[in-house]
C-alpha cells in the first residue's frame, strides 16, 4: 500500500491540539502561502540565489510537516539540504507534490 | 594612576523605563519571531490555548524593535528568516543588558547539531524542534518563565540590598571582584546622641526611628546621584561618583547633605508635635581618589570604597561634634565648590591616622539657596 500523502495521524493531532475549525483556516493561509513559496524557489532558481533557495525549501518543508505531507517536506529537504538546482525539473516534481497534497487536505478538512 | 571614568559605559536608564514584564505564569506575554505565516499562526494559536498573550514579528529586525519598545516574558524565535535571522537576534539580545535576561526558545527545524550547539552558545534557553509537541511547549515555556521569575526576584534582591545603581553596574560589567581608582566624593552621616537615645526609647521606637531616618537620607542622597553603601547601626556611608559617573560629585553631595539636614528639621517638627526628642546629624565630606570594587567571596560580596579619601570623610563626621557644626568637607571639596556653597573656615585640623594637618570647613546652613 502506497505511503498516503497525508499522514492522518499527524493531521488528527493538529486537529486535536488546535481544533478543527483552527486548522482549516491554517489550511486555508497554507494554500495562499506555498504558492508563494514555490514562485520564490522558482526565482531563487531562477537568479541562482542559494540562500533565498535554501529558506524558500525550509518554509516548505516545515509547513509539510506541519500538516503531514510527509512526502512534499522529505522533497522540500532535500532541495534544502542539496542546494540551487540546475534545472526546474525537482521543483516541478515538488509543486505536483504540493497540488496532491493540497487536494488531500482539502478533503481532510471537508469530510 | 589610570583614571578610567571615561571608558565607563553611560548610566542606564532609570528603573521605572526599563522593560519589565508583568509577572509571568499563565498569562505572560510573549513574542512570536517567525517569517512563516502558518507557522506564527500555529504557534501564536497554540500559545493562546495555554491561556498567554501573544505578539508576533515576521522577521528578526522587527522582532528586535517590538523588544525594545515593549516588555516581553519571553520569545519564541525561528532561525531562518530574512533580513536578520535567529543567530542575529540571539546575538543582538546577548550584547544588551535590558535584553540579556529574557529567555528565548529557539523553535525551528534546522538541519544538523552544530546550528543548535550555536544557539544554545548564544544564550538560548532550549531548543524545539518544528512542528513542536504542544506538551513539550507548554512544559518548556513554564519552565523558562519560571528560570525568569527566580533571575528577576534575585536582581530585586540584588537592588534591595546593594542600590540600583550598584546592581545596573553589575549588569553592565557583569559581576567580578576586585578594585580600580576612581575620583569621588565619599559623605559619611550619622545620628547625634544616637546611644543615649536608644537608651530613653523602647527598641521598637528605635527601628521605627531608624527606618524612617533612612528612607529620608537616601531620599536625599540618591535624588543627587549619590549611593548609600553602607549602614551600621545609625551610620551610613555614601559614594558619590561611583560606581556611576556623576558630574560634578562634591556639589551633589553638599546639597544631598543640605537636603539632609532640611529633612531632619522638618521630621524634628513631627517628632516634638509627638512629645519625642529632636534628633541631630552630623555629616562629614572628603573628595579625592579611592579604590571601588567588588570585595568579599564569590558567595557574598559587597561594593566599597577605600582609601585616604575615606577615612577622612570618617573622621570630618566624627569631628562635627567638636566644632557643633552639622555639615563639614575637606579642602578637595572646598576646591570643587569653587564659591557656589556658603563655606566657614575653620582652619586645621591633626586627624588621628594622618601624616599632616587638614584644612576643614563647615558649610553654612541653607545659606547657598
Amino acid at each position: 500500500m502506497p505511503e498516503p500523502i497525508i499522514d492522518p495521524t499527524i493531521f488528527a493531532d493538529l486537529q486535536e491540539a488546535a481544533g478543527a475549525e483552527f486548522v482549516a483556516e491554517l489550511v486555508g493561509t497554507f494554500f495562499e502561502e506555498a504558492p508563494v513559496m514555490l514562485a520564490e524557489l522558482r526565482s531563487a532558481q531562477a537568479a541562482q540565489s542559494a540562500d533565498a533557495f535554501r529558506r524558500a525549501a525550509h518554509s516548505l518543508k516545515s509547513n509539510g510537516h506541519t500538516f503531514g505531507a510527509t512526502r512534499l517536506a522529505a522533497m522540500a529537504r532535500d532541495l534544502e539540504l542539496g542546494g540551487l538546482v540546475a534545472d526546474t525539473g525537482p521543483i516541478d516534481a515538488l509543486d505536483q507534490e504540493y497540488q496532491r497534497a493540497a487536494v488531500a487536505l482539502k478533503g481532510l478538512c471537508d469530510g | 594612576m589610570v583614571d578610567d571614568r571615561k571608558a565607563r559605559p553611560p548610566p542606564s536608564a532609570p528603573a521605572t523605563t526599563r522593560g519589565r514584564a508583568a509577572a509571568p505564569g499563565p498569562g505572560a506575554r510573549l513574542l512570536v519571531a517567525d517569517d512563516n505565516k502558518v507557522n506564527r499562526l500555529l504557534m501564536t494559536r497554540s500559545l493562546e490555548l495555554q491561556g498567554h498573550k501573544v505578539a508576533t514579528a515576521q522577521n528578526g529586525r522587527i522582532a528586535l524593535d517590538m523588544l525594545h519598545a515593549e516588555a516581553f516574558d519571553l520569545v519564541l524565535l525561528d532561525m531562518e528568516m530574512p533580513e536578520l535571522d535567529g543567530f542575529g537576534v540571539l546575538a543582538q539580545m546577548i550584547d544588551d543588558s535590558k535584553l540579556r535576561d529574557i529567555p528565548v526558545i529557539v523553535t525551528s527545524s534546522l538541519e544538523g547539531v552544530a546550528d543548535i550547539v550555536r544557539c544554545i552558545e548564544l544564550g538560548a534557553d532550549d531548543y524545539l524542534h518544528k512542528p513542536v509537541n504542544p506538551a513539550l511547549l507548554k512544559a518548556r515555556i513554564n519552565s523558562s518563565l519560571e528560570k525568569k521569575r527566580l533571575r528577576d526576584q534575585q536582581k530585586e534582591l540584588v537592588k534591595r540590598f546593594a542600590t540600583s545603581e550598584v546592581a545596573d553596574d553589575m549588569e553592565e560589567s557583569g559581576f567580578a571582584l576586585g578594585g580600580r581608582r576612581i575620583a569621588c566624593t565619599v559623605m559619611f552621616s550619622d545620628i547625634r546622641g544616637f546611644t543615649s537615645l536608644v537608651e530613653s526609647q523602647s527598641p521598637e521606637e528605635t527601628i521605627e526611628l531608624l527606618n524612617t531616618y533612612y528612607t529620608l537620607m537616601f531620599d536625599a542622597i540618591s535624588g543627587h546621584g549619590g549611593v548609600v553603601n553602607q549602614m551600621i547601626g545609625d551610620g551610613l556611608m555614601a559614594i558619590f561618583g561611583a560606581p556611576q559617573a556623576l558630574d560634578d560629585a562634591p556639589l551633589a553631595a553638599v546639597r544631598a547633605a543640605l537636603d539632609m539636614v532640611e529633612m531632619i528639621e522638618l521630621f524634628n517638627v513631627e517628632r516634638v508635635g509627638t512629645d519625642k526628642e529632636p534628633i541631630r546629624i552630623g555629616i562629614g565630606i572628603a573628595s579625592g581618589e579611592v579604590v571601588a570594587g567588588y570585595t568579599g567571596t564569590q558567595q557574598r560580596a559587597t561594593y566599597t570604597c577605600i582609601g585616604d579619601t575615606v577615612n577622612l570623610a570618617a573622621r570630618l563626621e566624627a569631628h562635627t561634634k567638636e566644632v557643633q557644626r552639622g555639615i563639614l568637607v575637606d579642602g578637595d571639596t572646598r576646591l570643587a565648590l569653587a564659591d557656589r556653597v556658603a563655606l566657614e573656615v575653620l582652619g586645621e585640623v591633626m586627624f588621628k591616622g594622618k601624616s599632616a594637618a587638614v584644612s576643614v570647613y563647615a558649610v553654612k546652613a541653607q545659606a547657598q539657596r
